[in-house]
């Protein structure tokens, strides 16, 4: 097959997909079901994952003349955003049944997000992660503000779009200031300019400047005003995808640029990543504790999880990498299962919105309630579920760097963070006093039968927050293997190191071992 | 000839006064164009820096950055459509359903 089309061949599946999703809605009746849309977007979601899968055989592969390189890494991170949309269609295919909504294009607009996303992933030229980053972006802006009618739902939408804008014009700052001090825009080749650059201070400026816009994607403190509000307006299951698997994308290319485009300067940002870590976890989890609105206090939530994955960022490469691929997959599972049970719960209209709604909720429906209070406590972190070795790999991976200091402020954080979480485990398992039940008869909670594939995207997520809690082995093979595809190669590494990475890269590599001799001695 | 120094500071000029109209106007049609003020500063660099190393490199790019900022701005006017068909205004001050 030929090397473009293989390395792209996920992207090509999906968006083929998602025009086939959007020719297709205008020639169905307008009263009929859009459901069958629905299942061609899953299917071709699951496409995309078992592509993304069979390219994992071909060790890397450069397309594009060098501006795609498909690896390990990009693989582990778009196996991550192909299974985020894939619960994230299955909970929202009757989510629009019985309304008059534009269901189809919903679908296509996952679809075309998910395309950006895995675009950024592979991509390893800044004006690839530029397009990318806007095919998923204008596609989320959209989704944000899904439900026409409602004003909260339209404000959420200007606002997402004004400041993810905003940020954009940032992270091109940087791209030019980056081609300005090193004349390219390809990381590997920063990376090589930034040893013979004339302005290193230029450079760090010009980092500075990407790390500010991809810290507005994803939500890390001082960054995170827009979260909130967004997350609260956004319909529930847009927000499941929108809090992950962006994110994901968005924590890809920060790891590539930074591990890979600027590794002479890791000890100038890891400073900065430090800052950005202790903020984003502190302020993240206080915002949390004052909220009333449990989307809210999940987006409050999201910006803590984004904090904890900033410390990885102040490690060693290696262990770095790997914990930030692992904690970014246990992240996407548990969120993308909370919000896929407040979808359940509250249904299309989002009555069901304050913590005080989510009262009783056990006795009414036992088994959403446990499953949201499954992922909850995945969360805070509790051992046997995936956000507990999320948590222990990037501290431990801090502490081996000597970042001591982040570790303790994490874990005095997760410790704020039970509180929050446990205020809505409390709320779900304890019965309504008798005055409200009488003042508001129970008709805020949807009382829809959750579907099959509704139950089938929860189960996916359930399984695999509990499989990374239990037995996470497998997917640290797969993330030290994202994390050796993303550390600089030998050539790029000063004299005295190289000979001692060479070797670390031969043994862990074997059949990649040969060409970067080759391109070491040319 | 005029010195590269001087695009550049001419850029980060205007860059700053987009980011200061950004925070400081109120309408959001004002603010969008600030945004664009800002991705026209980021072009000028592009232009500059391409002449300063003689590639066509940089050039390239502002064709991307234009093109995706078309299509940025084809949403963000939808958007700022709706938001007046719901609230009947423009001001940021007033689209404050939801707060703390």
């Amino acid at each position: 097959m030929n090397p473009n089309v293989l390395a792209l061949l996920p992207e090509i599946i999906l968006t083929l997909t998602g025009v086939l999703v959007m020719v297709a809605e205008p020639c169905l009746a307008p009263t009929a079901s859009r459901k069958p849309l629905g299942w061609l977007a899953v299917l071709g979601t699951l496409a995309a994952g078992a592509a993304s899968w069979y390219q994992l055989a071909f060790g890397t592969i450069s397309a594009f003349s060098g501006t795609i390189q498909v690896d390990a890494f990009s693989i582990f991170f778009q196996l991550l955003i192909a299974a985020v949309a894939l619960v994230t269609l299955l909970g929202s295919l009757d989510f629009f049944e019985g309304n008059a909504s534009h269901a189809g294009e919903y679908f296509a607009l996952s679809l075309f997000a998910a395309v950006g996303m895995m675009f950024m992933a592979c991509s390893v030229e800044l004006l690839m992660v530029f397009i990318g980053l806007e095919i998923s972006s204008i596609s989320t802006y959209i989704l944000a503000g899904f439900r026409k009618g409602q004003a909260t739902g339209s404000e959420s939408s200007i606002k997402y779009f004004l400041l993810g804008s905003f940020a954009t014009a940032f992270f091109l700052y940087g791209v030019a200031l980056a081609y300005g001090a090193t004349g390219s825009t390809t990381i590997s080749a920063i990376a090589q300019g930034l040893g013979a650059s004339a302005t290193p201070r230029m450079a760090f400026l010009a980092l500075a400047m990407i790390i500010i816009g991809l810290g507005f994607k994803v939500s890390a403190a001082p960054f995170h005003v827009w979260t909130p509000d967004v997350y609260q307006g956004a319909p529930a299951p847009v927000v499941g995808m929108m809090s992950t698997a962006p994110k994901a994308a968005a924590f890809a290319v920060l790891l590539r640029i930074t591990f890979s485009g600027f590794p002479e300067m890791h000890h100038r940002w890891a400073i900065l990543m430090w800052i950005l870590a202790a903020l984003s976890m502190t302020i993240g989890n206080l915002g949390a504790l004052l909220q009333k609105d449990v989307k809210r206090m999940l987006a409050y939530s999201s910006i803590a999880h984004a904090g904890y994955l900033l410390v990885a960022f102040t490690a060693l490469p290696r262990e770095g990498i790997s914990a930030a691929c692992f904690y970014t997959a246990a992240y996407a599972a548990m969120n993308v299962g909370a919000f896929a049970v407040i979808t359940q719960v509250s249904g299309y209209s989002e009555q069901a919105r304050s913590i005080e709604d989510f009262t009783g909720l056990a006795l009414r429906r036992p088994l959403l309630a446990g499953t949201l209070s499954f992922f909850l406590l995945s969360l805070i972190g509790i051992p046997f579920t995936g956000g507990f070795f999320g948590k222990f790999y990037v501290f431990t991976a801090a502490m081996h760097a000597g970042h001591a200091w982040i570790a303790v402020i994490g874990l005095l954080n997760s410790g704020v963070a039970c509180f929050y979480y446990l205020r809505l485990l409390a709320a779900l398992y304890t019965r309504r006093s008798q005055a409200r039940e009488l003042a508001q008869p129970d008709h805020v909670l949807s009382h829809r039968h959750v579907s099959l594939p509704a139950e089938a995207g929860l189960t996916l997520a359930v399984a695999a927050t509990l499989i990374l809690g239990i037995m996470p082995g497998p997917i640290v093979a797969l993330a030290e293997r994202a994390g050796l595809a993303t550390i600089p190669a030998p050539h790029l590494l000063a004299p005295p190191d190289r000979d001692q990475a060479a070797s670390l890269w031969c043994t862990q590599h074997p059949d990649e071992c040969n060409t970067h001799v080759d391109t070491a001695n040319r | 000839m005029v010195p590269i120094a001087y695009y550049l500071v001419l850029a980060a000029i205007l860059f700053s006064i987009g980011v200061a109209a950004f925070l400081i106007k109120r309408n959001v049609v004002t603010i969008f164009m600030s945004i664009e003020l800002m991705l026209n500063a980021v072009n000028l660099t592009f232009v500059a820096f391409a002449h300063m190393w003689h590639q066509v490199q940089g050039q390239i790019f502002v064709f991307f950055v234009m093109v995706v900022a078309a299509a940025e701005a084809a949403v963000g006017l939808a958007i700022i459509i709706a938001i007046f068909r719901t609230r009947q205004t423009l001001n940021v001050d007033q689209i404050n359903l939801m707060k703390l």
